[in-house]
């Protein structure tokens, strides 16, 4: 999948662009503000029917306008594929592809792939949890869809289970066999995704920190720990175990849903000891095994999307990540940075001449 | 909508509370019936309230019906080993007019859903294991809602009413007879593999 062209009315501070790619690299270039990354934004848009940075719709239309419209066209093996996006304020956003409405906008996602690649990725390590769990479902269920059936009906039976445990702990009350149905259903489907987490981690550890010497060139070694409860014993033991916690509580306390996944560097908390370029080469070599898998799941090259990719990194790490998106791994590359130079230096090793866009 | 009359605006505020009627339907059924005589209205709320007057539960299968035992349950030819349970009474309808079924019901009136605020003493779980024990039902055909709350009534009820003799069984769950098998959803097609039939099994008889 290539992207040929792309042209903007109104999206976020471009009111009118149109733009031609004839290279298999492309690099925006231009100021703060000059609205790159918007591009890059606009790409992702195309793919996934949303922002990568910004959920709420009506705030990438351009503050002034009423109406922005997104159009991009690929080709896909040789097939022209036109997509449209028109968004117009208060009114639901309208997908289509070759002229044709999409009844549903997940009908299209899965058609082009992407891979954004940004420093707001950071939260994946300074944030929760939580986002590190969304972000090992979604590399999952690109190629399991089975996985993500069981996840949410793992979601929903949880959310039963603390239901009637919160009323438990409301009416002062207990009912065993009502929370026993529960239970068995949850810890047959917690089992069986706990299987496929741990099995997963294992086999993207290996391409993960494969890349990370690659773009590292150290011997540094980093290290994905998948921690879950159910390491102790199955769902159902586990939820055994926890039942007057569990009723205290008025909340299912233990489960997959507390799962995590602990980056180290060297056996140490890649949160508190490392410095910040060996933080962001962590998170490329993360997105990039991410890139793998979606290109595996779905049999072509996906988009890759490089926002600012010289923040905290040295020239020689960027040079070496350059050569590797420059091998025929790789599909299209977008890469945005304030200064040309800079990225023509860095490609200079690779027989590859980018194709430069200043943006104003 | 400001409303001129106290009365019309009270009237649109009742009928806004049905089931798919909003407040401009609501608005429509008022002016007509502001249109009709006086002795169709009153024949029309009449029989509204006979509705709850006059009508009452099965005492067996909880059906809405005028006597005290509904006309199922009180025919000679039901066949009265096998019980099905269902949701409510639309649910008995639709299974009432395939006539494929002759025996006798159980309507539950929900299913067990703790986010609702229902649970097994919500249903009429406790009233249909005393059918099951009293009874003498062979088999029990299990015929909800095919969703996790569906699913886990369905668990719940298993577990209270296994006993040696009784068959409990579920409707089949698979594709939709005259569909296309590319337009089927993936879950349900699975499912449809993963309990395949005997084809022997599937020719008339």
């Amino acid at each position: 999948m290539h992207l040929a062209s792309l042209s903007l009315l109104n999206f976020r501070n471009h009111n009118e662009i149109s733009l031609q790619f004839d290279k298999r690299i492309v690099c925006f270039t231009g100021a703060n503000g000059s609205g790159k990354t918007n591009l890059l934004d606009a790409v992702y848009y195309l793919a996934f029917c949303k922002s990568y940075f910004n959920p709420a719709d009506h705030q990438i239309i351009n503050h002034t306008e009423a109406l922005m419209v997104v159009q991009g066209t690929f080709d896909d093996n040789n097939e022209e594929l036109k997509i449209y996006c028109g968004l117009k304020r208060g009114q639901r956003k309208i997908f289509k592809k070759n002229g044709r409405e999409y009844d549903r906008l997940s009908d299209h996602i899965g058609l082009i792939s992407a891979v954004m690649i940004s420093p707001t990725d950071h939260f994946l390590i300074s944030g929760g949890s939580e986002d590190r769990r969304r972000f090992l479902d979604s590399v999952i269920s690109m190629q399991d869809r089975s996985y993500l059936e069981n996840l949410i009906a793992y979601n929903r039976f949880l959310l039963q289970r603390n239901s009637l445990l919160r009323s438990f702990a409301e009416r002062n009350y207990f009912d065993e066999a009502s929370i026993e149905v529960w239970d068995m259903q949850l810890s047959q489907v917690a089992d069986v995704i706990h299987l496929k987490r741990k099995e997963f981690i294992t086999s993207f550890a290996t391409v993960f920190s494969d890349i990370y010497s690659q773009i590292g060139a150290t011997r540094e070694i980093p290290t994905l720990n998948y921690e879950s409860p159910l390491e102790q014993g199955s769902a159902q033991e586990i939820l055994t175990q926890n039942m007057q916690r569990d009723r205290m509580a008025g909340t299912t306390t233990s489960g997959i849903h507390k799962d995590d996944i602990e980056f180290q560097l060297d056996g140490f908390p890649l949160k508190k000891f490392a410095s910040q370029g060996q933080q962001k080469t962590f998170l490329l070599s993360l997105k990039i095994a991410q890139y793998y898998w979606l290109k595996a799941a779905n049999g072509g090259n996906p988009i890759l999307l490089l926002d600012d990719i010289f923040e905290k990194l040295d020239n020689t790490r960027v040079e070496r990540l350059f050569n590797l998106v420059a091998s025929d791994n790789f599909g299209q590359v977008f890469i945005t940075d304030t200064d040309a130079k800079r990225i023509k230096k860095a490609f200079l090793q690779t027989n590859i001449e980018p194709q430069f866009i200043p943006i104003v | 909508m400001n409303f001129s009359s106290k009365i019309v605006e009270q009237a649109v505020d009742e009928f806004a509370k049905l089931p798919g009627v909003g407040r401009k339907t609501a608005f429509r059924f008022v002016v007509h019936l502001l249109k009709k005589d006086r002795s169709e209205l009153s024949a029309f709320a009449h029989s509204l309230l006979k509705l709850k007057e006059e009508t009452r539960e099965c005492k067996l299968c909880h059906n809405i019906t005028e006597t005290d035992i509904c006309s199922i349950c009180a025919s000679p030819r039901r066949d009265r080993k096998t019980l099905m349970v269902v949701e409510d009474i639309r649910d008995m309808l639709a299974i009432e007019s395939t006539e494929q079924f002759t025996g006798l019901y159980h309507l539950l009136g929900g299913v067990i859903s703790p986010i609702d605020g229902i649970g097994p003493s919500d249903i009429t779980a406790q009233h249909l294991m005393q059918r099951v024990q009293e009874e003498g039902f062979s088999e029990l055909i299990m015929a909800l809602r095919t969703t996790i709350e569906g699913d886990t009534t369905n668990f719940y009820l298993y577990k209270k009413l296994r006993r040696p003799g009784l068959k409990i069984t579920t409707i089949a769950r698979g594709v939709a007879i005259g569909g296309e098998l590319e337009y089927a959803d993936e879950i349900t097609l699975g499912r449809s593999i993963l309990h395949r039939l005997e084809y022997e099994n599937t020719l008339t008889k």
